[in-house]
């Protein structure tokens, strides 16, 4: 990891009332991270903050390709080149799956090799709803559109909040080696999930949170699938 | 029941329904982008009325002057949202509280600079002329009211339906959070919206006065329609604004015209209804 893409430092942040990142040290580089937790343990908050989407109650600084993004107004962040795919997906009910992509499509970072054609391609049910309302659409389609959605901003960073959630084995394994090629392409990947099998076929390394903390790194792929730390942090067995 | 009160009731409510909809497709708009309601909408149409009317006398030119009340308008509202409504952004309370002020000091102003009675627009002669309308003849202006009413609607859908713009607006609409963090400036989008709304309000303000004289508490009445409109059609839904703007001017028409006592009680039982049983209005969306 030569340059940290994203960089955060001793990062606090308050949700409501609630203290939900405590000092927070996490860096991310041109490779693809999970990071890991149960619910409620800050995962979300984290990925609003690294888009400015959280209070300005935060200390602590994040650098997105060297900037310093505190208390930047979110659509600045995203122009850098971020691109996110949000909890709960988050599509708009007024827009149609092909005004999704085209309103989202962009040069960036990354040049310009995402095209709607190219989601298309990647994701062919989604083809055929291009007509369909963001709330017409199935569970999977909607993930696939919010991915979508993301990736034709060609972003140089992605940050992705659970996308895997409630799609088919089959597409999830499309998913996540499609973000293990756009890691190894040059694109720094971070990707928040509670599935073991995605985040472990797509990362190369994870950080796993509990109670607002990072508790734990796992360094390399046999680390992540470790028993003895999904059993402790994620209450699951690989 | 005579029919021919009937039929001219019904063409004043389409008069009346016209310029509620020019009044309020951009307020609705903006109001759904951001969630603020100008509240100084009302001052604006008045404060184009006026200067509307001056321009009018000043150069016999109609268009010059719906283009003048307009634009000077829209000029208040750039001003107004840059230099005021910025400094207490996502703060309901005083974004609400400051367009009140704003409104009543432009009302209180104009007041001051135009007395308090009741000025309409000198129309050109050929436009005093009432029309056939095969069934009854009726005001050439009010019904070239109609006529602008049903083109800007058609020209506000296309952008909306058919341009990148158009569909910004809609995702910021729908989500404003998630539109800023794909990278839509919402702000700068609202700031657009807000000066075609304001520039709206002020050229109705012209062209209304053919149909209700410009004086003081105008800007309240008129207020107070169009937020009636965008709460039975629902914040931020051009189609809202249509069909809100025709329910208020027919009941508003009919009940002036038959039981003129009940007038207000009939004015307000539609948005009561919505309130009760539809709170975010026919077209709107729950977030």
């Amino acid at each position: 990891m030569a340059e940290p893409i994203i960089e955060v430092t001793g990062l606090d942040a308050h949700y409501g009332l609630s203290h939900a990142l405590h000092d927070l040290h996490l860096q991310v580089g041109r490779e693809c991270v999970a990071l890991m937790g149960r619910n409620g343990v800050g995962k979300t908050t984290l990925a609003r903050a690294l888009l400015g989407l959280t209070p300005p109650r935060a200390a602590g600084t994040i650098r997105v390709f060297g900037t310093d993004v505190q208390g930047m107004s979110p659509h600045r962040i995203a122009r850098l080149g971020v691109g996110y795919v949000p909890q709960g997906r988050r599509l708009f009910p007024s827009l149609t799956v092909d005004e999704h992509l085209r309103l989202n499509l962009r040069a960036g970072p990354t040049g310009e090799a995402w095209t709607v054609e190219a989601v298309y391609d990647l994701f062919p049910s989604l083809g055929q709803r291009r007509k369909s309302f963001g709330n017409q659409i199935s569970g999977g389609e909607r993930s696939m559109l919010a991915i979508g959605r993301a990736l034709v901003t060609n972003p140089g960073c992605l940050i992705l909040d659970e996308p895997t959630e409630g799609l088919a084995p089959s597409v999830v394994e499309t998913v996540a080696q499609g973000l293990r090629d756009l890691s190894q392409g040059g694109v720094a990947v971070l990707l928040i999930e509670q599935n073991v099998k995605a985040a472990a076929m797509a990362a190369d390394r994870a950080y796993f949170m509990a109670e607002g903390h990072i508790v734990h790194e796992a360094t390399d792929k046999a680390a992540m699938t470790d028993d003895e730390v999904l059993g402790k942090y994620l209450g699951v067995s690989a | 029941m005579n029919l021919d009160t009937f039929i001219f009731l019904a063409l004043n409510g389409l008069t009346l329904a016209a310029l509620l909809f020019i009044m309020a497709s951009g307020l609705t708009l903006a109001f759904g982008l951001m969630r603020v309601v100008n509240l100084a909408h009302g001052a604006f149409y008045l404060l184009g009325g006026y200067i509307g009317v001056h321009v009018v006398h000043a150069t016999d030119s109609l268009v010059l002057g719906v283009l003048a009340g307009g634009v000077v308008a829209m000029v208040g509202g750039v001003l107004m949202e840059r230099l005021l409504l910025q400094r207490v952004r996502g703060l309901d309370l005083s974004e609400a509280l400051l367009t009140i002020a704003v409104g009543l000091i432009i009302a209180d102003a104009l007041l001051v600079a135009y007395g308090g009675r009741p000025i309409s627009l000198p129309l050109p002669p050929d436009l005093r002329m009432p029309m056939d309308l095969g069934v009854m003849m009726y005001p050439t202006f009010r019904v070239i009211i109609m006529a602008v009413a049903v083109a800007l609607g058609l020209v506000l859908w296309i952008v909306m339906a058919r341009t990148r713009i158009g569909a910004a607006i809609r995702a910021g609409v729908d989500d404003r959070e998630t539109a800023m963090a794909q990278g839509i400036n919402v702000p700068l989008l609202f700031a657009g919206v807000f000066a075609v709304a304001s520039f709206l309000a002020g050229a109705a303000g012209v062209i209304g006065t053919s149909y209700m004289s410009l004086s003081q508490g105008l800007d309240v009445r008129v207020l107070m329609l169009s937020l009636v409109v965008i709460i039975i059609g629902g914040m931020g839904s051009l189609k809202g604004a249509a069909v809100g703007a025709l329910i208020t001017g027919m009941v508003s028409s009919f009940a002036t015209g038959y039981l003129p006592q009940f007038a207000l009680f009939f004015l307000f039982l539609p948005m009561t209804l919505i309130l009760v049983f539809r709170p975010q209005g026919l077209f709107g969306r729950t977030t």
